[in-house]
């Protein structure tokens, strides 16, 4: 608790500390979870690093493990949950701590926004309770100083008229309204780090916007680490420094997101990026798709896990896994024998096109639809 | 009684009637001023503030009026006009409704039924009251930890309310009166205290179970694991968080249980073992009156109607709380 006890409007003291400590450093997690069906690897070998107020996005198809990972990093997973690998936080190793000793990190050293702000707030009980409870845990404020910082954070977060909402109960306000109100509670306390969980998926697209502004401007702000966790490319692409694009429990690519964007490397995050539909395409454009689904996490395929779904695929795919390698720009990894935008991705391209292998063709017709519309 | 468990035939029109009907009273004014068509075209809140269901109407209001009276009548015995409940007035011993200026008239030894009715239902709400508090704190404790810690904890206590239910309610009831409040020389008080408890023990599990699978499910909510994000401690999400929403169930079932209770002391009485004689209670002088059925079936008929109206009042205010907790559900 006493770590907690810091006054909560900090962020201009807390700039990045200059050193060689990583604000977040996941090393090898596996997260499984025991189901009667089988092990689940719902994270499987995953490595990343967070610098202090660098955004991080991590992008996947539903099921991919983004939600597991996150909340592996939390420590708040089901106790069918099954978590190896290392992971330090602000240079604490974190994982294999009790839920007590998990108590003084949560809200204040690192805190989640949930993807759902209708089910992610009590709604039997007021907008300002919900925000100084947290308060009254982890800081020393008496009422009326917790009630003053709520409607702060409330101002904080663009909420209009905050005296108001504060004694309003969940259902009196809109979705957008609610998450504005998840996200002031979530940095209450002032964390280092914040979990983005989808927080813009239950949204109309025209709030998703606001609320992606506003987390970026908090982020700007506080000096905080974002992870941002979408299946959206286009979401995270303008927001984040970094990318990592995970697939059936493991990163395939990552890098910094400009290098992302103009190198891709990994088909699967090609097939991503060419499925995100773009507005100087005419409209009735055939969006490209991604044929088949992820894989069975209980029993993954044995060589790379895109392999089935892959236009590249070739033999080696399928019973070698690919590790991860380092592309030519720096920070910039993937997973794959074939890599896009290579001679041997290209070759492979070819051999599969000539196979007729049907989600090649697809992948090449896809692209010709686009051209031609 | 009325047994109508329809959970889910309620918020399907909630959200999505295109007819607007009126507000009701309890609609605060505030909330639909201009400012909040940010809230209403979330299209939820509004519609759920507006077709509010579980509202008490007539029939509610008839159940809140008669348990009201009936409480009021109980509370306010010793200072009412009435006539002492155990005297035996000559004139009316066994006479029907009206006799003599006795309202209810007088049951088989004179004794003026209107006071006895009036002075057993203190007994008989003090009994149904203390025990669902009983359960409901009980029953409310042991559900809440079973249904939020799961696993080894909830395989305990589980097992404890299958227990407890699997012996028969009355059995289990009568059994514990006899051991422990029966015979020479036991004093009404220890009989009432040991009639409170075995009844309270009774409705433990009920509550218990009805608890446990609320918390179950209220648990498995984001905003469950949100507080816990935030560094809440279990007890404060068990009684903080999960409790206030599963609150209603509990008062809806514990509504009914009074009811059940209050019946049971009849059933007790008629075995012998319901609240002590001369006190008056309504299950007893039920009791007292049956050897008469033939020459006064008032004596029997009076306390069976005041018993029938309270059980449906409770029932059906019971289900008005269900039904009104539903709603708000649904609009979110």
């Amino acid at each position: 608790m006493t770590r907690g006890r810091r006054h909560v409007h900090t962020s201009a003291d807390e700039f990045p500390v200059a050193g060689d400590r990583h604000l977040l450093e996941v090393d090898d997690l596996h997260t499984h979870f025991r189901t009667p069906r089988g092990v689940v690897r719902a994270v499987d070998g995953v490595s990343l690093t967070l610098e202090r107020g660098r955004t991080l996005g991590l992008v996947g198809e539903s099921g991919c493990g983004k939600s597991v990972l996150s909340r592996s990093i939390m420590g708040l997973l089901p106790p069918s949950a099954d978590r190896r690998g290392a992971i330090h936080f602000d240079g604490q190793r974190v994982d294999g701590l009790g839920d007590d000793a998990l108590r003084d990190y949560w809200g204040t050293q690192m805190s989640m926004v949930f993807q759902d702000p209708m089910t992610s707030l009590n709604p039997v009980m007021r907008i300002g309770k919900q925000i100084t409870e947290s308060l009254e845990v982890h800081t020393d404020l008496d009422r009326t100083q917790a009630r003053e910082t709520a409607l702060a954070l409330l101002r904080s977060v663009h909420i209009p008229e905050p005296e108001r909402r504060l004694r309003q109960y969940p259902h009196e306000l809109s979705g957008g309204m609610r998450q504005r109100v998840v996200i002031a509670i979530a940095l209450a306390c002032g964390p280092k780090l914040l979990l983005a969980d989808e927080p813009t998926t239950a949204l109309d697209v025209t709030v998703q916007a606001q609320i992606l502004d506003l987390l970026q401007e908090q982020q700007r702000e506080r000096q905080m680490a974002v992870v941002l966790v979408s299946h959206d490319l286009g979401v995270v692409a303008g927001r984040t420094h970094d990318i990592a694009v995970m697939y059936a429990g493991q990163i395939v690519e990552q890098g910094p997101t400009a290098t992302l964007f103009s190198e891709v490397r990994m088909p699967y995050t090609e097939a991503l990026l060419s499925s995100v539909p773009r507005l100087e395409n005419a409209s009735h454009t055939r969006l490209a798709v991604i044929g088949g689904r992820p894989p069975d996490l209980i029993a993954p395929p044995q060589g790379c896990r895109f392999a089935p779904r892959c236009p590249y695929v070739q033999e080696r795919c399928r019973v070698e896994q690919p590790p991860l390698v380092e592309a030519d720009s720096p920070g910039h990894s993937y997973r794959c024998w074939f890599p896009v935008g290579t001679p041997a991705g290209r070759e492979a391209l070819e051999r599969n096109l000539a196979a007729n292998l049907p989600q090649a063709a697809a992948a090449v017709t896809g692209e010709l639809t686009v051209e031609a519309g | 009684m009325p047994a109508p468990d329809h959970p889910t035939d309620a918020p399907v029109d909630a959200a999505g009637g295109g007819e607007i009907p009126e507000l009701p009273s309890l609609t605060p004014v505030s909330t639909l001023e201009p400012v909040d068509l940010v809230a209403a075209d979330g299209g939820v809140p509004l519609a759920g503030r507006q077709a509010r269901r579980g509202r008490l109407g007539v029939f509610g209001l008839l159940a809140v009026g008669w348990l009201v009276l009936v409480t009021l009548l109980a509370v306010l015995a010793p200072v009412l006009p009435l006539d002492d409940p155990d005297d035996n007035i000559a004139s009316i011993v066994g006479q029907g409704p009206g006799t003599d200026g006795h309202l209810l008239g007088g049951d088989d030894l004179g004794r003026d039924l209107l006071s006895r009715m009036i002075w057993g239902a203190r007994a008989s709400l003090l009994l149904g009251a203390s025990s669902v508090v009983i359960g409901l704190v009980a029953g409310g404790v042991l559900g809440l930890i079973a249904g939020y810690f799961r696993g080894g904890a909830d395989t305990v206590l589980s097992g404890m309310f299958d227990i407890l239910l699997s012996f028969p309610q009355l059995i289990l009831a009568v059994t514990l009166v006899t051991v422990f409040a029966s015979g020479e020389g036991t004093s009404a008080t220890r009989r009432m205290v040991v009639l409170i408890l075995a009844l309270g023990l009774v409705s433990i599990p009920v509550l218990a179970r009805i608890t446990r699978a609320n918390t179950m499910a209220w648990s498995q909510r984001e905003f469950v694991m949100a507080a816990r994000a935030m560094g809440a401690k279990n007890r404060q999400i068990m009684f903080g968080e999960v409790l206030p929403n599963v609150l209603p169930a509990m008062f809806s079932i514990a509504l009914l249980g009074m009811a059940v209770v209050i019946v049971a002391e009849g059933g007790l009485s008629l075995l012998g073992v319901g609240v002590q004689l001369p006190t008056p209670s309504w299950g007893n002088i039920l009791s007292e009156g049956r050897a008469d059925l033939r020459d006064s079936p008032h004596i029997v008929l009076i306390p069976t109607v005041v018993i029938f109206a309270t059980v449906l009042s409770l029932n059906y205010l019971g289900d008005v709380v269900r039904a009104r907790f539903d709603v708000r559900e649904s609009a979110l």
